[in-house]
């Protein structure tokens, strides 16, 4: 598979010795299954240590992995039937942005994410990913037609952060993403959020106050990307490794301060192996979560809401 | 109640209209110049003029001479908003912790407290303005740049939710760099917690002011800062989501030196007025006057 990552290489080598050894047998006829049988073992373990054992800028790089199911996929593989809708009703559709109804099991819901680009002509039209506050504010509008309608809505964030640019500035990126947090808080249908790749920041936040945060194993959320953070830290965005290491991003981490609700395990070696089977995983763990939040009055919600937002930080009183 | 009857004179806050006479800004603030007056002599950073400490205090710390408003520590900021001897401080005692823990952030906190003489970035309490009674909110720049970390997010969250409990009109005077990056996710959800503090004060028909004043940009201008019924602005005021030198970055272009600026944002439709440091008083006095008068039948 092509976009390999450098800590992976060992996997590659072998993969490939054994092939070459496949092909020797077949072209000589010298029987080496003894010898293959033991390197396919020590493959099997070799790639259940790298991905075992995985550092957080490992974790990064695989989290920005092309190939991975960017939110347009995970939709289509969770809907039956989608139909997408567009624009901020304000200023212009943003790309970036991606958001629709749909139905699960013929049960209709509003699906709402950043979209990252397929190759480079599709990012360029998506700005990577990163949303201008016309995206925000589709995203809100969208929002708040599924609170009228009474549909449950789902969320999926994969972006480097919001876009950092004079546009965003001056049409409000600051309220855009405010103004998602404080309706979010207040949204009476049932709201989940996937962070399926990179969770930048405000960005990512201004889509992400959910009753239920699941983080995808090998995806990472931060206040502030590890590049950025070593640029200020150490001045020197080449230290992201020791960024991500000491920020504290990736997805154990998020279970652990009580971030994330839970993590959503990937196929070995990342999404961007088996996307079908990621996109089934999510799938699976959607359905669930709108059983169990739809279950519950909506006072009930907002309360719990309310409380899971307001019990997170850590702080001394004397 | 005597007191409105015998006003001398009506004054006006007219939300949205333009400046007639601007502040001059000279050239692009950046988050880290500007200093809080201190000592007996202090120049102003825009025109050069040497002031007096005793003459910066009667112009409540603006230049006289280029109207540059100096940054202000929250004590003199609540000292020259409320009402004499009206305060009373929520939450003195909440500070910060290391969460994750981050290199060399106990002793940043740590040396923040002793040069400013507070506890975190923010203070919150109750007062009076004019004899209205409001809760406040005071961000102190001295603090590790004002930036939000889980004390100040609570703080923050707390004061808004004692002003939904009393139903007293909240002003929150912000300046900050935004999330504090030393406390990782947490800092970053800081903002939720207060938005969603917010939602509730809202749904509540309590008064939100903001008081957007040098710098506040990041995290905190992404949520309740951005989030006030009114906003206000003093003049030169950075206020925006992503820092000057991150966006030329991007867009690979020089920004021109207002942007962003209080002035900038009144134009783009942001805040809804950018008000004088001297008129900062009258003008949340006139404000708290509107939202506590009565008089139409309103149905009933
Ligand atoms: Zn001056």
């Amino acid at each position: 598979m092509a976009g390999e990552l450098e800590f992976e290489r060992p996997i590659v080598e072998l993969r490939a010795k054994i092939e070459e050894l496949r092909r020797f047998t077949s072209e000589s006829g010298v029987d080496l299954s003894d010898e293959i049988q033991k390197l396919e073992a020590r493959l099997e373990e070799l790639t259940e240590s790298i991905y075992a054992n995985l550092t957080p800028w490992q974790r990064v790089q695989l989290a920005r992995q092309p190939g991975r199911p960017t939110t347009l996929d995970y939709i289509r593989g969770i809907c039956e039937e989608f139909v997408e809708l567009h624009g901020d009703r304000n200023f212009r559709d943003d790309p970036a942005v991606v958001g629709g109804i749909g139905l699960v099991d013929g049960r209709p819901i509003t699906l709402i994410g950043t979209q990252k680009g397929k190759d480079t002509k599709d990012n360029i039209h998506r700005n990577f990913g990163m949303a201008h506050p016309e995206g925000y504010r589709k995203a809100l509008r969208l929002m708040k037609q599924a609170e009228k309608f009474g549909r449950p809505v789902a969320l999926f964030i994969d972006t480097a952060g919001a876009y950092p640019g004079a546009s965003g500035e001056e049409r409000g990126q600051s309220e855009a993403i405010a103004r998602n947090l404080m309706e979010m808080a207040g949204l009476r249908v049932p709201t989940v959020c996937f962070v399926t790749g990179e969770g930048g920041s405000g960005g990512a936040l201004g889509l992400g106050v959910t009753d239920r945060i699941y983080v995808l194993e090998y995806a990472w959320y931060s206040v502030i990307a590890p590049e950025s953070a070593a640029a200020i830290l150490w001045r020197d965005s080449a230290q992201a490794p020791r960024a991500a290491e000491t920020m504290r991003i990736t997805a154990p981490d998020l279970v652990a301060l009580g971030i994330a609700d839970e993590l959503i395990r990937e196929p070995r070696g990342g999404a961007q192996k088996d996307p079908a089977a990621m996109i089934r995983t999510v799938r699976g763990k959607l359905v669930s979560a709108l059983e169990e939040l739809s279950a519950l009055s909506v006072d009930e919600r907002l309360a719990r809401r309310y409380d899971k937002y307001r019990k997170m930080g850590v702080f001394v009183e004397a | 109640m005597l007191k409105d009857l015998f006003q001398k004179k009506r004054q006006y806050a007219t939300l949205g209209a333009p400046e007639t006479a601007p502040a001059r800004v000279s050239a692009a603030r950046s988050e880290k110049t500007d200093q809080i007056p201190q000592g007996l002599v202090n120049k102003c950073q825009t025109c050069g003029a040497l002031l007096i400490a005793k003459e910066l205090q009667k112009h409540l710390y603006t230049c006289p001479n280029c109207d540059y408003h100096f940054p202000l520590d929250a004590p003199t900021r609540i000292q020259v908003t409320l009402d004499e001897g009206a305060f009373f401080e929520y939450d003195a005692g909440l500070t910060s912790a290391d969460p994750l823990p981050f290199p060399g952030y106990a002793d940043k906190l740590r040396r923040a407290q002793q040069a400013s003489g507070l506890r975190e970035a923010v203070v919150t309490g109750e007062g009076t303005l004019d004899g209205h009674p409001v809760v406040i909110g005071v961000m102190d720049s001295r603090f590790i740049m004002g930036s939000m970390g889980s004390a100040v997010g609570e703080k923050i969250a707390r004061a808004m939710e004692r002003a939904a409990e009393k139903r007293y009109p909240l002003i929150l005077f912000t300046a900050s760099g935004g999330a504090r990056m030393q406390e990782g996710i947490l800092s970053l959800m800081q903002m939720a917690k207060t938005s969603a503090a917010l939602r509730r004060l809202s749904d509540a028909g309590v008064l939100f002011v903001s008081v957007i004043t040098h710098p506040t940009t990041g995290g905190v201008s992404a949520s309740f800062a951005s989030l006030g019924d009114i906003i206000l602005a003093e003049p030169g005021a950075l206020f925006g989501f992503a820092g000057r030198r991150v966006i030329e970055q991007t867009i690979r272009q020089k920004l021109p030196d207002d942007f962003q600026t209080a002035e900038f944002n009144l134009k783009h439709g942001m805040v809804d007025k950018v008000v004088h440091r001297k008129e900062l008083r009258p003008t949340l006095s006139l404000i708290l006057r509107v939202h506590s008068g009565r008089g139409w039948a309103d149905g009933r």
